[in-house]
C-alpha cells in the first residue's frame, strides 16, 4: 500500500490532466459539500428549537381537573371537582414509575390589580405554590440564596423566591433583595430567593416574573384547605411519561370519583409525546440531507467512474505492456482502484474542509449579529464526518470497480495491439 | 474471437535449444506473429503443447502467465511500447519491479542494462526525446533487465532505418554471443540473415527450417 512507486504512479496519471482531474474530483466534493451543509443546517434549526426544551425536564406530564361529563355513582354530570392532595400519595403508590410528582396551586390578580406590594413599588404577577422538586421540571435555577426546601414545606413558612425580573422591577439594582417582605394579596412573605431562567433567549420574560411559595403555606394562606390545583408527573429515566399517563389518570379518577369512561373530566398534555413529535421531525429532516446529499454524492461517485473508464481505456496498450513485462492483474487491479479512492478521497478531504469553514463563518455570523430565532449553532457532529468519510472510501472503491475490471479483462495481446 | 474459429496455425513442430538465434520468417498472414505470442504466453494454442525449460505451458491463469513471463521472457517489440511517460531507467526497472526487487538494487540494475545498450546518459530521459533506434535499444534492456531464458523479438527493426536496423541486430547479436537464447520475427531477408537458424512460415506451416551461416552485423555499423 505505502509503496513509493505507486503513488509516484498514482500522482503521475492524475496529475498528466490536471483540468480533468480537478472537474471529476469537483463532482464529489460537491456532494458532500451539500450533504454537510443540509446536515449542518438542520442540526441548526434542531438546536434553536431545543433551545426552547432546553432545562425543562421533557418526560413529564401535566393534569388538571375539568368538569365531569358523566354521571358516576350517583354525582351528576357537569360537577367541577380538584385533586386533593392524598391523591398525590395515592398515585406514588400506584405508579412507583415516576421520579417527581409536584402538586401546584397558582393565584393570579384579578386583571391589572397588583397583587404584589413592596414598599412604595407594586405589580401584578403570577405566584405559585409548590414542592421544592419543582425546580427540577422547570428549566430555572437559582441566582441568588436558595429555593423553598422540605422544612418550609413542613413549617409552612411564609417565604418566597422570586423572579429575577421582578426583582427588576421592584428593587433598586444595587438593593438586597433576601430578607426583604413581599405584601401578596395582603400576606407578608419573606423572599429568600432569586431564580433566573435556563434559556436566555428573549421573548420569555415573563416566565422571570413569578413567585414561588412553600405549597402547605400557600395553601393556608390563600385557603386552598387540601385542594390541587393540578399536577406536573415526571416519569423516572428510562421509562416514557407517554406509556403512564392512563395508569395515572385511571388512578385519580378512581380516587375522585369520575365515571372510568369520562374522558373530559380530567385534562392533561404529555410534554413528552410534543417533543418526541420535533424529534421525530428532526430524524426526517436529517434523513431527507441524508439522502438528497448522498445522491448529489452520488453523481459525483459516477464521475469518477466514468472518468476512471477513459483512464482505462487511454492507458489500455500501457496495460498491456505492463503485462507482457510480468505485472500480475491484480497489482493492475489495485493501482486503478488506488487512483480511484485517492481521488475520491482527496475531493471528499476538501467537500468537508470547506464545509466546516462554511459553517464555522456561519456561527460567527450568527454570533456577531445576535440569536436569531429558531437557528442556532449549526454543526455537524464528528460521527457524521467519519460516515462520510467511510461512504467516500467504499464509493471510491465501487466507482474504481468497474475500471478495474475492464483493465484486466482486455488480453494483453489485444491490449498490445491498441494502436 | 467470433464464433467461427479461424486456423492460423497448422500444424507446427519444433524445438530450440539455450543459445539458439532464431529468424522466423514468412509474408504477412504466415502466423508469424500468431506463433511468438503463443510462445510469448500472450495467446494460448487451442491445441497442442508447449514447454519451457521443461515447463509445460498449459491453461495458465493470468496470474500464473504474468508471472512465466516476468521469469522466463523478455519482449521486444517493433513499435517499442515504451512506457511514455516513465523515464528509460524506470522503463528498464519495470520488470524488477513485478520481481519485488528493492528500490535501489533495481536502480542499479536498469543503469547497468542501460550501460550495456550504450544508453547510460539517456538513463533519465523520456522516450519521447530518444530517437526510434534509442527507443528500441532502451526497449531490448527492458527486456534483458529481468534476465528471461528467451527474448521474443517482434519484427525489432521493422519501424527503423536500415543503419539503425544493424544497429539493433549488431546489439542482439552480441547479446546472444552472451549465451542468450532469442527468437526474432521478421520479413526483411537481410536481418534473417543475421540469425544462426531460419524458420519460414507459409499459410500456417513451417516450410523450411535451416542452419545459416551468421552475418555479422557489426561489420555493417561503423
Amino acid at each position: 500500500m505505502f509503496n513509493r512507486d505507486r503513488w509516484k504512479e498514482i500522482l503521475e496519471v492524475l496529475t498528466s490532466n490536471w483540468f480533468r482531474t480537478l472537474l471529476t474530483a469537483f463532482g464529489v466534493f460537491w456532494g458532500i459539500l451539500i450533504l454537510i451543509i443540509l446536515l449542518s443546517a438542520g442540526k441548526g434549526l434542531e438546536n434553536g428549537i431545543k433551545q426552547d426544551f432546553n432545562g425543562v425536564a421533557t418526560n413529564t406530564m401535566f393534569m388538571w381537573t375539568q368538569s365531569t361529563t358523566m354521571a358516576y355513582q350517583g354525582l351528576p354530570e357537569g360537577r367541577s371537582f380538584n385533586f386533593k392532595l392524598e391523591d398525590v400519595d395515592l398515585i406514588r403508590q400506584k405508579v412507583p414509575e415516576l421520579k417527581i410528582i409536584s402538586p401546584r396551586n397558582s393565584l393570579r390578580s384579578a386583571s391589572g390589580v397588583d397583587n404584589v406590594i413592596y414598599g412604595t413599588e407594586s405589580g401584578s404577577y403570577r405566584i405559585f405554590g409548590d414542592y421544592p422538586e419543582i425546580i427540577m421540571q422547570n428549566p430555572m435555577y437559582v441566582a441568588k440564596g436558595r429555593f423553598i426546601n422540605h422544612n418550609d414545606i413542613k413549617e409552612k413558612r411564609k417565604v418566597v423566591v422570586i423572579g429575577d425580573g421582578i426583582r427588576k422591577d421592584l428593587y433598586e439594582d444595587d438593593e438586597e433583595v433576601l430578607g426583604t417582605y413581599l405584601k401578596i394579596s395582603g400576606v407578608n412573605f419573606m423572599v429568600v430567593g432569586t431564580y433566573k431562567e435556563k434559556t436566555s433567549n428573549g421573548g420569555n420574560q415573563d416566565s422571570e416574573r413569578q413567585i414561588y411559595a412553600p405549597f402547605t403555606s400557600f395553601s393556608q394562606a390563600f385557603n386552598r384547605a387540601d385542594n390541587v390545583g393540578w399536577m406536573a408527573l415526571t416519569a423516572k429515566d428510562g421509562k416514557s411519561i407517554s406509556t403512564l399517563t392512563d395508569k395515572i389518570i385511571s388512578t385519580v379518577k378512581q380516587s375522585r370519583k369520575v365515571h372510568p369512561d369520562d374522558e373530559r373530566a380530567i385534562g392533561f398534555f404529555d410534554l413528552f409525546k410534543q417533543y418526541n413529535r420535533v424529534e421525530t421531525l428532526f430524524s426526517a429532516m436529517r434523513w431527507i440531507a441524508i439522502i438528497v446529499g448522498t445522491l448529489v454524492l452520488i453523481s459525483g461517485v459516477i464521475g469518477i467512474s466514468n472518468i476512471m473508464l477513459i483512464v482505462v481505456k487511454e492507458r489500455t496498450k500501457e496495460i498491456g505492456i505492463r503485462r507482457a513485462l510480468g505485472e500480475n492483474p491484480w497489482s493492475i487491479k489495485k493501482q486503478i482502484l488506488m487512483e480511484s479512492i485517492f481521488l475520491t478521497i482527496i475531493s471528499g478531504m476538501m467537500g468537508i474542509i470547506i464545509g466546516s469553514l462554511f459553517i464555522y463563518g456561519i456561527n460567527t455570523l450568527l454570533d456577531s449579529v445576535g440569536p436569531v430565532d429558531m437557528f442556532m449553532n449549526p454543526s455537524v457532529g464528528i460521527g457524521v464526518v467519519t460516515l462520510a468519510l467511510v461512504i467516500l472510501i467504499v464509493s471510491g472503491l465501487l466507482a474504481g470497480f468497474i475500471p478495474a475490471q475492464s483493465a484486466i479483462k482486455v488480453r494483453p495481446i489485444d491490449a498490445l495491439r491498441t494502436e | 474471437m467470433g464464433s467461427n474459429s479461424l486456423h492460423v496455425l497448422k500444424g507446427i513442430n519444433f524445438s530450440c535449444e539455450s543459445g539458439e538465434l532464431v529468424a522466423i520468417m514468412g509474408s504477412s498472414g504466415s502466423g508469424k506473429s500468431t506463433l511468438l505470442n503463443i510462445l510469448g504466453m500472450l495467446d494460448e494454442a487451442d491445441s497442442g503443447e508447449y514447454t519451457l525449460d521443461s515447463v509445460p505451458i498449459k491453461n495458465l491463469t493470468e496470474t500464473k502467465a504474468a508471472q512465466y513471463r516476468n521469469k522466463f521472457l523478455g519482449f521486444v517489440f517493433q513499435s517499442f511500447n515504451l512506457i511514455n511517460y516513465k523515464s528509460a531507467m524506470e522503463n528498464v526497472a519495470l520488470p524488477l519491479y513485478y520481481q519485488r526487487v528493492p528500490r535501489k538494487e533495481r536502480q542499479e540494475k536498469a543503469i547497468e542494462y542501460l550501460d550495456r545498450v550504450g544508453l547510460k546518459e539517456w538513463a533519465t530521459h523520456l522516450p519521447s526525446e530518444l530517437s526510434g533506434g534509442q527507443k528500441q535499444r532502451v526497449a531490448i534492456a527492458r527486456a534483458m533487465a529481468a534476465e528471461p531464458k528467451v527474448l521474443l523479438a517482434d519484427e525489432p527493426t521493422g519501424a527503423l532505418d536500415s543503419k539503425t536496423s544493424y544497429e539493433v541486430m549488431d546489439l542482439i547479436q552480441k547479446i546472444n554471443d552472451e549465451g542468450n537464447t532469442i527468437l526474432v520475427v521478421t520479413h526483411e531477408p537481410d536481418i534473417a540473415e543475421m540469425c544462426k537458424r531460419v524458420i519460414h512460415l507459409k499459410d500456417g506451416v513451417i516450410v523450411e527450417d535451416k542452419k545459416v551461416e551468421q552475418v555479422r552485423a557489426a561489420q555493417y555499423v561503423q
